[in-house]
């Protein structure tokens, strides 16, 4: 067990709490948009052109991305097309939904509520049932229902945080749908925090002009995904665990046809042919952009944008990633997990080694994370750990003197939790932040019935692009993946109903091998990636790459 | 017992602990978690390991330190190795769980709906040995009691903070299902015990009757300085 914060960053909580008391009812004043674009610019990852690269491959060639996601898009399959029999269809359904995290399950269900019958759907999904991000968001979802509120404010919010990038057609399904998904939660039996007269309990966030986001303790997400689990499995619908997708298949007219599976634990493939197909694969946290931390799920590995890129979907937006403002920096075993955005909304403040304010806590999420950066390496104010991590404090203890003890007990269970582990109290102590990789903002592209340009192939939640533009703001990717799963299940059930497949292929995998051999890129590398890799290098350098029989 | 390898006495620039994975011998980084412990000696998980930060229970991890008779259970992602510890990682849980429709279940109707559909709760021996095992450190016996007396509201809100990691059942002497039990109770509560939104179910109507159509449809179209001014000059409710 770690035993609390060591000696001298002690000094600097004095500090701390020292200027606690004024600071209380102080407000600092959100940036001007000049302010805000300064900051970007000098200390936001995104706006660093080094960490990015060219596509000179596929349907956005000429696109700038990451570039551990460029690597992975110029890579080679991880099969060989003439190897694999098409003609032995292992699974033939109306539906197959790649990724059983939260959009996927939405999918099925509203594809099942759509009339296709739960036999003829299929989830195949890397890890199990439920593993995704979906289950680790924390903070809530955004919803426009209180009366003082409007679809039409959560519209101008998420856009205006997006940087007016998004795709306003999908920000209008979003923001429209969101009451109506909250209505079948409710149905559904998800325990949303409420005040005595049933109304929800409701939160500001960074960017939000409303107070409209709603809760679960802070294990919103996780109520969330073990309630569309369970409903799921009610209905008996069939999930291929350890399975995951690695290739899309398209028939002899160009249409997305169904996928390539792998069982993870004996490498044997199965051909599935759908009539429609629905890409839920989420983000790519685990790509480590620029080498950060990630509060991501072990499988977020991006694999949804490969097979998808792949198959001829272009990508958007995917220039800019979402750095968390506050991501866990102390103690070493859980630096970059997600310190929930909620913290702030409570009312904690993000205060440097001096104890001192330096931004308002609600900003939208990029120029929060900026700012946080540029107090640690532009102003030299922020604390270093025993391990020479860069941080502030969150200033915790706060909630508890504005709304009373016992607060962040009630509020945040899974925060105070994790931190009592590790000998540290948030009710008395401040928690040491920093940015961490959180959210992949673009993906491929969709349009508001959550169909891709690819005709058979559908797309929801975080794998795809456009809803939330170059900035998401808290709640609203919750909010994105029962919008559009929602979307893409219904219009994937509809689509099967009249879609006639013909002859299964997978020319358009040797044809993105030609793009690469044509390009001159030399690269041993195959993608999608499936995990990261996290064994000890000792261990790697001595791996003896033999097959071990039973 | 696996013997000491050679090098393992050299490193002296980290300190090491000396951690058991099923019974095999491996050195350690000091400060690591179980789950990172095993991958920096070479494991490559695929089951065992999903979201690393306490929120899945795909972790679930027995183990016992030296000299300590008594096996204690957490979760991989969130506890550090300590010198001298065995351990091994529990990748699945087989337990039934029970099918039900949730239009179907109000409690009201029923006479004791979670013991319909889990009559193995009437097994509970009250050994709290489920209690024990539980990594979030839920009163797991707790809720099963209240599920027995039909107070289905106390039994979800108890077990609110489950991940469904399964220990508790693995230990269970009256072999109970409590975390598939559990989570029927929340989803009962959060449909029928708990009051419903006037405000969500007004606003729902409104939306059906198409009284934002016109507002958003201005707002979709509306040219990118007037739209970016409209941001600008949104009222924003701050604190209180």
């Amino acid at each position: 067990m770690a035993d609390g914060y060591p000696k001298y960053m002690q000094e600097s909580i004095k500090k701390v709490e020292e200027t606690r008391e004024e600071r209380m009812d102080k407000t600092y004043d959100r940036m001007s948009p000049s302010e805000g674009e300064e900051v970007l610019n000098n200390f936001h990852p995104d706006y660093k052109e080094e960490g990015k690269a060219l596509l000179k491959i596929g349907p956005s060639e000429g696109k700038k991305v990451p570039t551990e996601l460029a690597k992975l898009l110029r890579a080679r399959s991880l099969v060989d097309p003439s190897k694999i029999d098409l003609t032995q269809i292992d699974y033939d359904v109306d539906v197959l939904i790649i990724g059983g995290g939260g959009a996927g399950t939405v999918a099925a269900l509203w594809s099942l509520y759509e009339g296709i019958e739960p036999e003829d759907i299929l989830i195949s999904t890397k890890l199990r049932h439920g593993d995704s991000n979906s289950m680790m968001a924390q903070g809530g979802i955004q919803a426009a229902d209180e009366d003082e509120d409007s679809p039409v404010r959560h519209y101008l919010d998420a856009i205006g945080g997006g940087h007016f990038t998004n795709v306003p057609e999908l920000v209008k399904a979003l923001t429209i749908d969101g009451p109506k998904i909250l209505k079948w939660h409710e149905e559904l039996g998800i325990m949303y925090d409420r005040e005595d007269d049933g109304n929800f309990v409701e939160l500001p966030g960074g960017g939000t002009s409303r107070y409209r986001l709603h809760s679960s303790g802070d294990y919103t997400g996780m109520e969330l995904m073990r309630v569309l689990r369970d409903e799921s499995e009610n209905f008996d619908i069939p999930v291929l665990e350890f399975t995951p997708a690695v290739e899309l298949l398209k028939d002899d007219k160009g249409q997305v046809a169904g996928a390539l599976l792998m069982n993870l634990e004996t490498n044997e493939y199965y051909v599935v042919r759908a009539k429609s197909t629905i890409m839920a694969t989420g983000g790519f946290g685990r790509l480590h952009v620029q080498s950060f931390p990630t509060t991501n799920h072990y499988g977020a590995t991006g694999d949804g944008l490969i097979m998808g890129y792949r198959a001829g979907v272009p990508i958007r937006d995917l220039d800019s990633v979402q750095y968390h403002p506050t991501g866990a920096a102390f103690p070493d075993q859980i630096v970059g997990l997600l310190v929930t955005e909620k913290v702030r909304s409570l009312g904690a403040q993000p205060v440097n080694v001096d104890g001192e304010l330096f931004v308002n806590p609600l900003e939208p999420r990029d120029i929060e994370a900026a700012a946080i950066i540029r107090e640690c390496k532009g102003r030299e104010k922020g604390v270093t750990t025993p391990t020479s991590m860069q941080g502030v404090w969150l200033d915790s203890p706060l909630i508890e003197m504005k709304s009373g003890e016992g607060t962040i007990e009630d509020t945040l269970p899974a925060m105070v939790r994790q931190y009592e582990r590790f000998g540290i109290d948030i009710t008395k102590e401040p928690i040491l932040v920093y940015p961490t990789l959180h959210y992949q903002n673009g993906g491929l592209v969709i349009n508001e019935d959550g169909s891709t340009p690819v005709k058979g192939l559908f797309a929801g939640g975080e794998v795809e692009g456009g809803v939330h533009g170059k900035n998401r703001l808290m709640g609203n990717s919750l909010l994105d993946y029962n919008v559009f799963g929602r979307r893409a299940g219904i219009n994937a059930a509809k689509h099967a109903r009249k879609a006639s497949l013909g002859k299964l292929t997978l020319d358009h995998v040797d044809d993105y091998n030609k793009q690469i051999e044509d390009a001159g890129i030399k690269t041993d590398r195959k993608a999608p990636l499936l995990l990261p890799e996290y064994r000890g290098e000792e261990v790697l350098r001595r791996h003896l790459d033999v097959e071990v029989t039973l | 017992m696996t013997p000491d390898k050679a090098e393992d006495e050299g490193n002296e620039d980290v300190e090491m602990v000396e951690i058991f994975v099923m019974g095999k011998r491996y050195r350690v980084p000091k400060g690591l978690t179980i789950m990172t412990a095993l991958e920096y000696a070479g494991y490559k998980f695929t089951r065992g390991c999903g979201c690393r930060g306490g929120f899945c229970g795909a972790c679930s991890t027995v183990f016992r330190t030296e000299d300590e008779y008594k096996l204690k259970m957490d979760l991989a992602c969130q506890t550090a190795v300590e010198d001298g510890m065995f351990l091994v990682q529990l990748p699945f849980m087989p337990a039934v769980r029970a099918m039900y429709d949730i239009e179907e279940v109000e409690p009201e109707e029923h006479d004791n709906i979670l013991l319909d559909h889990y009559p193995e709760i009437a097994r509970c021996v009250s050994c709290n040995t489920c209690t024990k095992a539980c990594p979030q450190d839920i009163e797991v016996m707790d809720y099963v009691q209240a599920a027995l007396r039909g107070d289905v509201e106390r039994c979800a809100d108890l077990s609110f903070d489950c991940i469904q990691c399964g220990l508790c059942s693995i230990r269970c002497p009256a072999d109970i299902k409590h975390y598939h039990m559990a989570q029927m109770a929340r989803r009962i509560t959060g449909r029928y015990i708990h009051e419903h939104s006037d405000e969500l179910e007004k606003r729902v109507q409104e939306i059906k009757n198409g009284e934002y159509d016109e507002t958003m449809k201005e707002m979709v179209e509306m040219e990118i300085d007037k739209l970016k001014k409209t941001y600008e000059e949104r009222d924003i409710r701050e604190e209180g």
